[in-house]
């Protein structure tokens, strides 16, 4: 997995303004579409260091993305400042439980096992009074430091999940440069090989775990906030590999890849949404299409 | 204690029928290396070609024939078009590509059959129940599914023992390379694995059809289920297959009637349980 | 003033009662007001929105198709019975299509996406299936009329008619889920209140039909009667399995009106005599009803049900609420007033709202009769939601 150079970043930033200036020239509802997306980019991004970088395809990932969401709810109302730290906490200590489990298997076992943890924690939600029931439940949304009238919030959203995404690619970003991020790399070229020169892979995939899980967690608050609305049905596994496919779709091989597939996915999806009912037919397609025809994704599109 | 027995029975009966959709799932891994998620897919295509031929031809044994015909048919096709060529890709591509034909699946039967949850009548002939202990009385078709199950188990174990292209696929379900250093032709093994697979999940929608209707996303839940029995059991082993199933129906049965809260966290306990002792299953080699 | 500057007013302030004040003038008879149909035209329950959506065609169709005055455009949408993607499904109704008011849906966790909205923009929503008690009562609000049922409801008439037969003690089975547990309560309630009691409630995850674990339970439990809240395939299946376990001779089965509500046909004789309590039913025999089916069968060609009664009502509750307000949907207060002054004439039999918006309502007991769910009499006559929590701001 490459990353992007001063160009592309400077083409992302670029990109990330005209996002930001959204609210001066679009509508409400543009504008919960953008935050549709960045929510889903970050997912999606989360993801990526376990996908893309450590060639880990794990299914449990929207259980730690629904886990981030359900703090929000569990917490009752509180300031955006103990929320998500206490989201990405939880999600991140969840996937520090299963994580040493569903590593100690490789290859098909661990996606069969995360995919039956996944389920477990959608059950969690889903069965128990835990989650407030199999319909999902609205929930008051955290405090910021100052009010925000209804009629603001889209936009205020926007630019809300707009920083937190940056952040998160920024941080991600960096983090591939250090040596952490190589040897996850290294995981990916040659798991016995990184083995053989001393290296704790073990211990490497179960921080890059953590650390993917308690991403996943942000994205879930972030989408907690912005909807005011949990279900069960962010945790199930359908939602997991919708971020695989995000990842397919912009290229497995690039770090901004998930963003650029998460755009792509909200938009072949809202304009679906207008002309047909069969979502499922677009999907499907759009899955085939990425997986037989577009293998390095539409960011690796020109390499 | 008197619902102790009747409860066994109900997970035993379960567990059989989760093991005719596993064992072709991990015949499936062990010898194509291939991971399949759209297996429960095709129970649910079973189960919806069992309420339309019944429907159709007003005879209900005419099903569980077809869905077999039909399986091996339609399991040949996919594994020739589409499988054969993912054998090798990376897991992901194996994810999405079988996630597509879920969607896919789902979309063909909205468009086919509709959304409709339908009910399917009980063979006339068996549509009487059997009264067992504690004033409950057992549903006669519920003990043939029962006995079909049986047979067909015993009919797997003699096949992949007794016969030549059986001790081939076991082989192969073992080594994957050994295909070809006993000369066999891997193609038509693979096809034929991929293709029994595929009759089997789908005789085993067309059998469960009658005992839980047919309805939109059936497949989903019994395709995690599934997939834990192969963890369990060990990815390519049938035998782990058959007790793995029979010990998921049971916990599975017996969580929901006696902690019907986490019946669904109970199974995914077991798993965690195994893996933790032994990563890659109860009855694998490695 | 032209219509456009009443809409940009709406989306820059909307809901305040400067906003109600300044636009009631500006409305323009001619310009079509927008309500967003947003019911399951997909999935499950799409047999469901298909009925109501008729239903309201039908009545809209009685008013030359205006409401208020004005003409009417209705933007429907698919919610798929999903409620992950019910906020951005209202979101699309509000933001984009700019509707004047909603009517929806069935699914109980989807209605709130759509009450949450309601609420928040002081738009008027009808719901005319959901059951959740929240809509109608922590959750109630001005803007907000149930056209259906509270889960509540139908349970509690069909528990007050079991007690009035003798039964001291009952269980109650059904899906873990809110309509599955709200019922139970109404059960429960219904049961207490001819001095029975619930003894037992039995439960398994939505939307599982593996019955066996729990019909097994059923006879070493030391009730007289079981009661049972499912639907759809549910209903189907648990049914027909009941009877394969050879309980009906021995715990006679009753339930909620869903439990053979659409489905007598496959569930065959397991189904027959069974009694369930509902507030519709075969054979209610009042002019406005033979009416209704009549018209109803000739603009859709299918028979009528509960869903197209409460379908057709949402759309009469509408038109009273509009036409008071002369088509302005943002004058939520008249709105509400003319509503709950009415008194609805429905096929089920006229009916008032009470304080928390929740039709009061007879609730019949029926029981199934070659393939019709024939009413036997009121289970309890004038029934109204508790409301319990319900403070109108």
């Amino acid at each position: 997995m490459t990353r992007l150079g001063p160009r592309g970043n400077l083409f992302l930033a670029a990109a990330a303004l005209v996002l930001a200036s959204m609210p001066y020239w679009s509508g409400l509802y543009d504008m919960q579409l953008a935050s549709t997306a960045l929510i889903a980019a970050m997912f999606a991004l989360s993801l990526q260091i376990l996908t893309g970088a450590a060639g880990l395809v794990s299914l449990a990932h929207a259980g730690f993305f629904g886990v981030g969401a359900y703090t929000v709810y569990l917490l009752g109302a509180g300031s955006i400042f103990v929320t998500l730290p206490a989201a990405m906490l939880s999600a991140g200590i969840a996937a520090a439980v299963i994580g040493p489990i569903a590593l100690r298997t490789r290859g098909f076992y661990f996606l069969m096992t995360t995919l039956a943890f996944g389920q477990m924690l959608f059950f969690l939600f889903h069965d128990t009074p835990l989650g407030g029931g199999a319909d999902g439940v609205f929930l008051t949304r955290p405090s910021m430091m100052w009010t925000v009238t209804k009629s603001a919030r889209p936009a205020v959203f926007l630019l809300l999940n707009l920083v937190t995404l940056s952040l998160m690619y920024l941080g991600l970003w960096w983090l591939m440069g250090t040596m952490f991020g190589h040897a996850l790399l290294g995981i990916r070229i040659n798991e016995d090989r990184m083995r053989a020169t001393g290296h704790d892979v073990q211990r490497l995939k179960l921080i890059a775990f953590i650390v993917s899980g308690a991403l996943a967690g942000l994205a879930g608050h972030m989408a907690a906030l912005t909807d005011a609305f949990v279900s069960p049905e962010i945790l199930d596994w359908h939602h997991s590999a919708e971020a695989l496919l995000m990842i397919l779709l912009g290229g497995i091989g690039v770090l901004h890849g998930p963003i650029v597939g998460a755009f792509a996915l909200t938009l072949v999806r809202e304009f679906g949404q207008s002309v047909t009912e069969r979502q499922r037919l677009i999907e499907g397609m759009v899955i085939l299409a990425a997986v037989l025809l577009l293998r390095r994704g539409l960011a690796g599109w020109r390499r | 204690m008197d619902g102790f027995l009747v409860q066994i029975i109900n997970g035993l009966q379960y567990g059989l029928l989760l093991f005719l959709i596993s064992s072709g799932l991990t015949l499936i891994f062990g010898v194509m290396g291939v991971i399949n998620l759209a297996h429960g897919s095709l129970f649910m295509i079973g189960a919806y070609l069992a309420y339309v031929v019944a429907g159709i031809t007003g005879d209900f044994w005419l099903a569980p024939p077809a869905a077999i015909v039909g399986g091996l048919g339609f399991g040949a096709v996919l594994e020739r078009v589409l499988f054969q060529r993912f054998r090798n890709r990376e897991h992901l591509d194996q994810v999405l590509l079988t996630f597509a034909l879920i969607l896919l699946f789902e979309e063909a039967r909205a468009s086919l059959v509709g959304n409709e949850f339908h009910a399917v009548a009980v063979p006339a002939l068996l549509d009487f129940s059997v009264p067992v202990v504690g004033g409950f009385a057992y549903s006669a078709y519920r003990i043939a599914v029962l006995g079909i199950c049986l047979l067909v188990a015993a009919g797997m174990v003699l096949f992949l023992g007794r016969t030549r292209v059986g001790a081939s696929i076991r082989a192969a379900a073992e080594n994957p390379e050994m295909v070809d250093l006993l000369g066999i032709d891997a193609r038509l093994i693979h096809t034929l694995v991929f293709a029994a697979g595929t009759a089997l999940a789908m005789l085993a929608g067309a059998l469960a059809a009658p005992l839980q209707s047919v309805y939109p996303g059936m497949g989903d839940s019994i395709l995690i289920a599934s997939f834990i029995v192969v963890v369990i059991g060990g990815l390519g082993s049938v035998g782990g297959a058959f007790w793995a199933a029979l010990l998921v129906g049971l916990i599975d049965t017996l969580g929901q009637v006696y902690f019907p809260q986490i019946a669904g966290i109970a199974v995914c306990g077991l798993m965690a349980l195994v893996l933790s002792w032994r990563p890659t299953g109860l009855f694998s080699r490695a | 003033m032209p219509s456009i500057s009443r809409r940009s007013i709406l989306a820059g302030a909307s809901g305040s009662v400067i906003t109600a004040a300044l636009a009631t003038p500006a409305i323009a008879q001619g310009v079509p007001l927008k309500i967003g149909l947003m019911l399951p035209f997909s999935g499950t329950f799409a047999a469901l929105g298909e009925a109501i959506a008729s239903a309201f065609d039908l009545h809209l169709k009685e008013l030359d198709g205006k409401m208020g005055g004005r003409p009417v455009e209705l933007v429907r949408v698919d919610d798929e019975s999903n409620p992950a993607k019910a906020p951005s499904l209202v979101n699309r109704l509000l933001g984009r299509d700019k509707v004047d008011a909603l009517v929806g849906t069935v699914h109980s966790g989807v209605v709130m996406a759509l009450v949450q909205a309601a609420r928040e923009q002081q738009l008027p929503l009808i719901i005319p299936n959901a059951g959740n008690v929240a809509a109608t009562r922590e959750l109630c609000a001005p803007s907000v009329f149930r056209s259906s049922f509270s889960n509540w409801q139908p349970a509690y008439g069909m528990g007050k008619a079991l007690a009035a037969k003798g039964v001291k003690k009952a269980a109650w089975v059904t899906w873990d889920y809110a309509a599955g547990k709200e019922s139970g309560d109404g059960f429960g309630d219904g049961l207490r209140s001819g001095g029975a009691e619930l003894t037992k409630v039995l439960t398994l995850p939505f939307p599982e039909t593996n019955f066996q674990p729990i019909l097994a339970q059923l006879p070493g439990l030391g009730v007289e009667a079981v009661g049972a809240f499912f639907a759809g395939g549910g209903a189907i299946q648990f049914v027909k399995d009941y009877a394969a376990a050879g309980l009906r001779e021995k715990l006679p089965l009753c339930g909620s009106g869903f439990l053979t509500e659409g489905v007598l046909k496959p569930q065959g004789a397991a189904a027959e005599g069974l009694q369930t309590a509902l507030h519709y039913g075969d054979g209610i025999d009042n002019p406005k009803n033979i009416a209704f089916r009549a018209a109803f069968k000739s603009f859709s060609t299918h028979d009528a049900d509960v869903y197209a009664v409460q379908g057709y009502d949402a759309a009469q509750m509408l038109a009273v609420g509009l036409a008071a307000t002369k088509g302005d949907a943002s004058a939520v207060k008249d709105f509400a007033a003319a509503i709950r002054a009415a008194t609805i004439d429905s096929p089920r039999g006229a009916f008032t709202v009470s304080a928390s918006h929740n039709p009061i309502q007879t609730i019949w007991l029926r029981e199934a009769r070659n393939g019709e769910n024939r009413v036997v009499g009121p289970a309890v006559e004038a029934l109204a939601d508790p409301g319990t929590g319900c403070t109108m701001t």
